[in-house]
């Protein structure tokens, strides 16, 4: 999609009180901060169902988180609705929250995971390490552009880490019978 | 030393489905007899040390991040430790209304997910059904209905949250001695709108537990079951009351073990044991030792130990609930679910009281007193009684601060119910997913939150191992 007038929704998850894993509401706040019009932004410790209807109201979705092994700054990966079979918690993945909203609204939200990477989680701390800060940076100037020329697809072509790309089964995969 | 090389053992790592990171590892010999089970868990440490040094009254804020599922619970314990600290008592009433109405939207919100989201596709699929079906996007597919009211449910508990502690998450509602906001009419409007409708969906919500249960009862009522002792807080008249009261614990036949002890005095009465195989510590009731003093909390806990809930429909539903039992305390672990929801109406009743209260409006919002040095608050968060326990110096600063979490307090019933699946399902039988699941569907019955683990992408693979009792892997699984 390259519409200048999408309504975007950004949501930064991730819990700031684990060090990088803030990375994502770290970003959520930059980004609120530019008040860019046609995009809204929320955070969040974690996806849970009702972020489902929230996609639902909007043409294009973007889910920022901390990520521990991706590419550096950032990766940023178009979203198809999945299921993590067997895993999860209360919290669910990006995939099944574009799946839920499908299922459930029939949402066609055009949705985007942007990883972050981030250095060090293993511990409790309001901080983020020095070079998680530095690709937080990259990060804000990347989003910051993108909702702004809209061009979401050619900017998941060029920083896309395919290595994250087949973590969860296709939804169309499930069997009810 | 001959016996054990005989023995192998099977690991089931992370628990699915609940918050965190926990590991089951179950024992058998070469019959495939289960020896042992236990749930190891490997959170919360550390904790305690970070908010050492911190200022008092960042306090409720701060501990919000122990858990992304249930921070208003850490909110409020530690707001209501810190009204202690301020030297206050009793707060306004605008300021404990909205306290409450904030809580009320929290046990809503967080029962409603782990009923319609969690733990209904056990129900609705069966124990052993195909994992590719048992989740959330297979009721979303099958049930859809079910699975919007559940995520309308939550999103409405989650806005009562947010109008109340002032955002959805990391709230600032409760500060040291009262709340910082009142709710506008605009916002009591905002909530009004759905009551009717939530409700009606908590209603049905019951019914739906009820009628499980009640139509599985025979193969339920022995499933992850034992006889327990039950601890919560409660009001002074013997109610249920999940924002504040005295200590109450009854043992499995509903005789008092202690009633209306001041939870200020918890220590006379809780002691916590360390084990090594587990992180998380294991509580115990003083008096009656640590063999026989470990308890349960939590939604099933909190119906057994009230005399009665002050909310009508929850009432009848609660008469109900112990009809099954014929009085005597309900220490069957799946009928958690019947009272979770049982819960989630009282909740509701409660907002819709509440939002009638002009209290909310009012402008009186923090009382003050002298400083005092220790500060002990308790609170029943949705997954049980919560305990924060802080002492702050006289520069402010917190020096000591223990927290004994709702999972906590459920470890030994957890390890328990783990123990008595394992034996009912797995011994002598091929290792499936469907019986591996049932251990989990065990623990899952107490909601429990492993806590607010790193959940970066990439970090939660599904681990099965077979390690015989010299660390040798012999079988490993693993989904994704």
């Amino acid at each position: 999609m390259k519409s200048g007038k999408a309504r975007v929704l950004l949501i930064g998850y991730g819990n700031p009180g684990r060090l990088d894993d803030g990375l994502g509401p770290a970003l959520a706040a930059c980004i609120e901060g530019l008040s860019i019009p046609g995009v809204s932004v929320e955070s969040d410790y974690q996806l849970t169902v009702e972020h489902a209807h929230d996609i639902s109201n909007y043409d294009i979705a973007i889910f920022a988180d901390a990520d521990t092994s991706g590419r550096e700054p950032f990766y940023f990966n178009r979203l198809a609705p999945s299921v993590t079979s067997g895993l999860g918690s209360h919290e669910v993945s990006p995939g099944e929250v574009v799946s839920l909203a499908l299922t459930l609204f029939g949402a066609k939200t055009q949705s985007y995971i942007l990883g972050i990477r981030g250095y060090e989680f293993n511990g409790f701390g309001e901080r983020l390490s020095c070079l998680a800060s530095r690709n937080l940076e990259s990060a804000v100037d990347f989003v910051s552009n993108l909702v702004k020329e809209g061009n979401f697809e050619e900017a998941a072509e060029e920083f896309t880490d395919t290595g994250k790309a087949c973590v969860e089964i296709c939804v169309d995969n499930i069997s009810l019978n | 030393m001959s016996t054990e090389k005989k023995l192998k053992r099977v690991i089931i790592e992370p628990v699915t489905r609940v918050e965190g990171h926990g590991k089951v590892s179950i024992l058998l010999d070469e019959k495939n007899e289960v020896k042992q089970a236990r749930l190891h868990i490997v959170e919360f440490r550390g904790f305690e040390r970070f908010v050492k040094g911190r200022p008092y009254w960042e306090m409720p804020v701060l501990t919000q991040r122990l858990c992304g599922i249930c921070p208003v619970s850490h909110h409020l314990a530690a707001a209501k430790a810190m009204d202690i600290i301020v030297g206050v008592d009793k707060l306004p009433p605008t300021a404990e209304k909205m306290r409450r109405l904030m809580h009320y939207g929290q046990v809503f919100q967080s029962h409603a997910l782990h009923f319609f989201h969690l733990c209904s596709p056990d129900l609705l699929f069966g124990f052993e059904a195909d994992p590719a079906i048992r989740n959330v996007i297979g009721v979303a597919k099958k049930f859809p209905e079910l699975a919007v009211q559940g995520v309308m449910m939550r999103k409405y508990g989650q806005e009562v949250i947010k109008m109340t502690a002032g955002k959805k998450i990391h709230g600032t509602g409760a500060v040291p001695g009262g709340i910082n906001k009142n709710l506008s009419l605009a916002e009591r409007d905002i909530l009004f709108k759905d009551v009717k409708q939530m409700m009606e969906w908590s209603l049905s919500a019951v019914k739906i537990a009820k009628d499980y249960t009640v139509e599985h009862l025979t193969e339920l009522a022995p499933f992850g079951s034992f006889d327990s002792n039950h601890l919560s807080l409660i009001r002074k008249d013997g109610a249920m009351d999940l924002y504040h009261g005295n200590l109450r614990a009854i043992d499995a036949q509903g005789d008092k073990i202690f009633d209306q002890v001041d939870y200020s005095d918890y220590r006379d009465y809780i002691a916590e044991e360390v084990r090594s195989w587990s992180y998380m510590k294991f509580p115990f009731i003083k008096q009656l030792g640590i063999d026989n003093g470990w308890y349960r909390v939590g939604p099933l806990a909190r119906l057994n130990t009230c005399d009665f809930i002050d909310t009508p429909e929850a009432e009848k539903a609660r008469k109900e609930f112990m009809a099954v039992t014929s009085g005597k305390p309900n220490n069957i672990t799946m009928a958690s679910h019947w009272a979770r929801m049982i819960e989630l109406l009282h909740s509701m009743e409660k907002i819709k009281e509440l939002l009638n209260d002009k209290d909310l409006q009012g402008k009186d919002l923090i009382a003050r007193g002298k400083r005092r040095e220790t500060g002990i608050g308790l609170i029943e968060a949705p997954r049980g009684t919560l305990f924060h326990h802080y002492k702050v110096n006289e520069n402010d600063q917190v020096e000591m601060a223990n927290l004994i979490v709702s999972t906590t307090n459920n470890n030994e019933a957890m390890n328990r119910a783990v123990q008595k699946v394992a034996k009912d399902k797995l011994s002598g039988k091929k290792i499936t997913e469907g019986l591996l699941n049932n251990i989990e569907i065990a623990i899952r019955a107490y909601d429990p939150c492993l806590s607010c683990a790193t959940h970066a992408m990439g970090r939660m693979p599904l681990v099965v191992e077979i390690i015989d009792h010299e660390g040798n892997l012999l079988d490993r699984k693993e989904k994704s």
